[in-house]
């Protein structure tokens, strides 16, 4: 959908990757709001029981979804058990990928590295790989080349941004990087952030998840049945909604190539549903500012400095009113984006390193 | 020989805590560990090169406060992802209330 050539080159071994390591983007010091050291120790203080309770609903709730779903397969009472199964599945196991790539979630080690490896497979999510494309994502977050994690490039591909709502272009990178993995090669853009000695892993986690993938399969050939896909693999497709309605928002339509979070991440208020699934992702400006907090502490942080941030959007539904008129500015002048309006009480933006790329930058 | 270097007052540092120490040019952490044992080593993660000193001690660890790499002070080590590369310790004395680096 989109209507010109895009001026951003998005590869991590192209011209923007270079440019932004000659103009300093690349591993760039940011802003941070001010935080007496006493406070953001507490804050960044780790504990098991949030994450215990949550897993523990989260895996509970998934298996009875589960064994509900089998039993109640061939009827009309299965589709909602399933709907809600997928959303779990798809899009819980995002936010639980997520936080425990981070090392947060949990105080015990352990708890985190084995809800981690869960959630990745589910997500199809090669757990070394993307452990160290998070970390770029959170070093150079939305640097044009640097950052391996960019939703929606400018100008933006609709289509691709719709078909996500299913899984449907995810998965298929997904599989044939699996594969590609699983046949030994590791790309030589995934080289530009996993380290040498960590590439074997990447293989043997792909071989193990193709070993899993095709033993499901064949269940459901010798069945004749998709129930067993419906319980594994599938989900990844008609769960990922929610996961791609809350991603969405986190840099959509804002600033990139700037170093400071208020530009490019968005903060939003959101339904205790859905920050249950999401796992209080929505304090978005505040997670990659400060990002070994831990989810359950970041409404507290979100208090103690919202001040210096920009107002948060007021729910989802607020955030997509502002997001998409963005996204189809940018189909035209793709420099577009929304600029946020910090509060009076706020440290400004240091305009020498963000000056405005564009005119018609929303004020 | 040794140049010992004091870095700070050895209460300037809570129990399970660290401090930054700037010195000739380089950066260096400065840890409190809760058994009142005072270490130090390189101030920025081999990773990406944060600031350790914003990082978080629990026990023997420092956790990078960007990218959660994971080292124990103590001896360097590195745990694990995204922290591959060991920490430079250096030693550390404690004497009339001030903590001495040999750097």
């Amino acid at each position: 959908m989109s209507t010109v050539a895009s001026k951003r080159d998005y590869s991590l071994i192209g011209r923007d990757a270079q440019a932004a390591v000659e103009n300093g983007l690349a591993a760039a010091e940011w802003y941070h709001t001010d935080i007496e050291r006493k406070q953001m120790k507490e804050l960044m203080k780790r504990t098991d029981g949030p994450a215990m309770r949550d897993t523990v609903i989260w895996l509970g709730s998934l298996v009875v979804l589960g064994a509900s779903g089998i039993a109640l397969w061939g009827t009309w009472w299965a589709v909602p058990v399933f709907l809600a199964y997928g959303v779990l599945y798809g899009s819980a196991g995002d936010s639980r990928w997520h936080e425990c790539g981070h090392g947060t979630a949990f105080k015990t080690r352990w708890m985190n590295d084995v809800v981690y490896q869960i959630a990745s497979f589910m997500m199809m999510r090669n757990p070394v790989t993307w452990r160290w494309s998070h970390a770029r994502h959170h070093t150079d977050t939305i640097i044009v080349g640097r950052d391996p994690e960019i939703a929606v490039m400018r100008p933006p591909d609709l289509a691709r941004v719709i078909l996500n709502f299913f899984g449907i272009l995810d998965v298929w990178h997904a599989v044939i990087d699996m594969g590609r993995n699983a046949a030994g090669i590791v790309s030589a853009e995934e080289k530009t952030f996993i380290p040498e000695m960590e590439q074997a892993k990447v293989v043997r986690v792909a071989r193990i998840w193709v070993a899993i993938y095709a033993t499901t399969i064949a269940l459901s050939i010798w069945l004749g049945s998709i129930l067993p896909l419906m319980l594994i693999g599938l989900p990844r497709f008609y769960g990922a909604w929610h996961a791609v309605m809350t991603g969405l928002l986190q840099h959509g339509g804002l600033a990139d190539n700037v170093t400071d979070h208020r530009l490019n991440s968005r903060t939003v208020h959101m339904n205790p549903i859905s920050r249950f699934i999401y796992w209080n992702m929505n304090y978005h400006v505040e997670h990659h500012m400060f990002p070994m907090v831990p989810y359950h502490a970041l409404p507290r942080l979100h208090a103690l400095i919202k001040h210096d941030l920009p107002a948060p959007n007021t729910s989802i539904i607020d955030g997509y009113r502002e997001m998409i008129p963005a996204f189809l500015r940018q189909l035209r002048y793709e420099d577009y984006y929304l600029k946020r309006e910090l509060p009076p009480t706020a440290k400004p933006y240091r305009d020498e390193l963000h000056a405005d790329p564009a005119p018609q930058a929303a004020e | 020989m040794a140049n010992w270097i004091e870095a700070c007052a050895a209460d300037n540092i809570e129990e399970e805590d660290v401090i930054r120490f700037d010195h000739g040019g380089r950066v260096f952490a400065i840890y409190r560990s809760p058994e009142d044992e005072y270490f130090a080593t390189e101030g920025l993660c081999t990773h990406e090169h944060i600031c350790l000193a914003d990082g978080l001690v629990m026990d023997e660890i420092i956790e990078c406060p960007k990218h959660n790499g994971r080292f124990n002070y103590k001896t360097g080590e590195a745990k694990g992802a995204p922290a591959c590369i060991n920490l430079k310790t250096y030693p550390v004395k404690v004497e009339d209330g001030a903590v001495f680096v040999a750097v």
